[in-house]
């Protein structure tokens, strides 16, 4: 027994002496979505937040649904989503404090070269999701209540079409991340909704490109929330409050609007920062 | 649509590269599923040398559930190890979610059952053999547990690999309970997933390629040091 456990045991040493040291900074955990972790852009504002406060921001990324509930349960300092009435919801729940815009960018639907259902080039999206269900083209969803899946299910009401009666017929639910979905929709040509960001940042896109754009409708608003302490005491409110202050100063919406993939922007920031609000 | 050349190529290359980021990734992979797996025998292995041993009623149906769970999936074990840890769960105090000590809790609880199950077959075989020879020595149950796992020390080490291979592979659960956060619970099969959804099938691939050269690394070494052993003990 001893003999068989040590080699474990060293190795298991070993393995542990390789990590570096624990890093001592103080941290947050920030739940937010996929999106801006796939598209790169946490991974550049981060560090230099970091440099300015020395504080460590741990990301959770999951689809905005999965996000709110984390947060719900406690499970995070600070709430980085986009899907405004469910935010909203969280405020007036009393688990987040408030919310601020942060930034925006704007969802894209793309579909295959060959286009099936003729779309392409077309700026209303009711009308495309129409035509997409019109051709009994397939389309891959998200399906997982996330911001990006919100989004779509209010396209499809708008369009008049009742999903659930086409799934799985032409409309396929992943039950997935936007990068799995956009796999999905590679792999079988299919059309899907996806937010602008984690499309040009995504590497896998085979047949695939933008096919509708431009769309008013298509906005997309990511919002700020600091999780409310008094639904859950063991909140970093002055490390929270601290991230959040700079999301919205000058300097965080500068880094936000610095920061691009291939030449082009992919976030907008957009929060009512001091200078503004001073300018009037 | 790839080659494998140039995925091998670029696994090679991280490796060679030495890039820090991919070590540390790789040395908490080893840490926690090769923690898990030790707490898993300290657990499992009597376990399981106690059920090849002593009747009781109830050991079948007990026999029968631990084999079962053999195959819990990975993503349950995460969801019942979240509930637990979440601040609003029973354990929430003590906010170890999103920590490697999650993780390996998550793993542990997947690993114990196949580890304990492996271990019950093998030591019910040798314990068929011995059975009346221990009862000549008189050994009490502790004795004959702790002498069918020292005998049987070579084929419980087959079922410590075939939990390591079943820690180190899973992702379902990890990447609930840690939360896939860089630089402190990213693990090689989160990282895999990550790079999976960015549409980087490449460097998944790679990374792929990398976590079952680890595997094989950790089966070899440990076969080794057996061979080696059990060529001293007959020396």
């Amino acid at each position: 027994m001893k003999r068989l456990l040590t080699p474990l045991a060293a190795l298991a040493l070993v393995a542990s002496a390789a990590l570096p040291a624990q890093a001592e900074d103080p941290f947050i955990i920030v739940q937010s979505t996929t999106s801006t972790q796939n598209s790169g852009l946490l991974n550049y504002i981060l560090p230099i937040f970091k440099k300015k406060s020395g504080i460590d921001v741990r990301v959770v990324a999951v689809g905005t649904g999965q996000a709110i509930k984390n947060a719900a349960n406690g499970d995070g300092d600070v709430l980085l989503v986009h899907a405004k009435p469910a935010e909203e919801k969280f405020v007036a729940d009393g688990q987040g404090v408030k919310r601020f815009d942060v930034m925006y960018n704007d969802f894209v639907i793309v579909g295959p070269k060959s286009d099936p259902a003729k779309v392409a080039g077309g700026k209303n999206a009711a009308a495309a999701f129409k035509a997409i269900a019109d051709a009994k083209a397939p389309f891959a969803s998200r399906g997982d209540d996330s911001g990006t899946h919100k989004a779509e299910k209010r396209h499809w009401k708008a369009a008049g079409v009742d999903i659930d009666k086409a799934s799985g017929d032409w409309y396929r639910s992943t039950g997935s991340g936007m990068g799995a979905t956009l796999n999905t929709a590679a792999g079988m040509n299919a059309y899907a909704l996806t937010d602008r960001a984690t499309w040009i940042a995504f590497k896998n896109k085979g047949e695939l490109e933008i096919v509708v754009e431009g769309d008013p409708k298509l906005f997309n608003q990511y919002g700020v929330i600091l999780v409310n302490p008094e639904k859950h005491k063991h909140v970093k409110v002055k490390e929270g409050q601290q991230f959040i202050d700079w999301l919205l100063s000058a300097e965080g919406q500068n880094a936000i609007r610095s920061f691009k993939v291939d030449g082009q922007q992919l976030f907008f920031p957009n929060a009512e920062t001091a200078e503004k609000k001073k300018a009037g | 649509m790839f080659e494998s050349g140039s995925i091998l190529s670029l696994a090679v290359g991280l490796v060679v590269s030495g890039d820090p980021e991919l070590w540390s990734i790789i040395a908490l992979s080893l840490r926690v599923s090769l923690t898990a797996v030790a707490l898993a025998c300290l657990i499992g292995l009597p376990l399981g040398a106690f059920l090849a041993v002593v009747k009781f009623p109830g050991r079948g149906g007990l026999v029968a559930l631990l084999n079962a769970f053999m195959g819990l999936p990975p993503v349950v074990v995460g969801l019942f190890v979240y509930l637990a840890l979440s601040r609003s769960g029973p354990l929430g105090v003590l906010g170890l979610l999103y920590t490697p000590t999650a993780m390996i809790i998550a793993q542990t609880i997947l690993v114990t059952p196949l580890i304990a199950a492996l271990a019950r077959q093998s030591m019910a075989d040798l314990h068929g053999e011995y059975d009346e020879f221990f009862r000549s020595l008189g050994l009490s149950t502790r004795q004959t547990i702790g002498a069918l796992i020292w005998d049987g020390r070579y084929s419980l080490s087959t079922a410590a690999l075939a939990g390591f291979g079943r820690a180190i592979a899973e992702v379902g659960a990890v990447i609930i309970v840690g939360g896939n956060i860089e630089h402190v619970t990213r693990v090689m099969t989160t990282a895999i997933a990550l790079e999976t959804s960015k549409g980087d099938l490449a460097l998944a691939m790679a990374l792929g390629l990398i976590l079952i050269a680890i595997a094989l690394l950790v089966n070899v070494a440990v076969l080794s040091l057996n061979r080696t052993a059990k060529r001293l003990a007959y020396a």
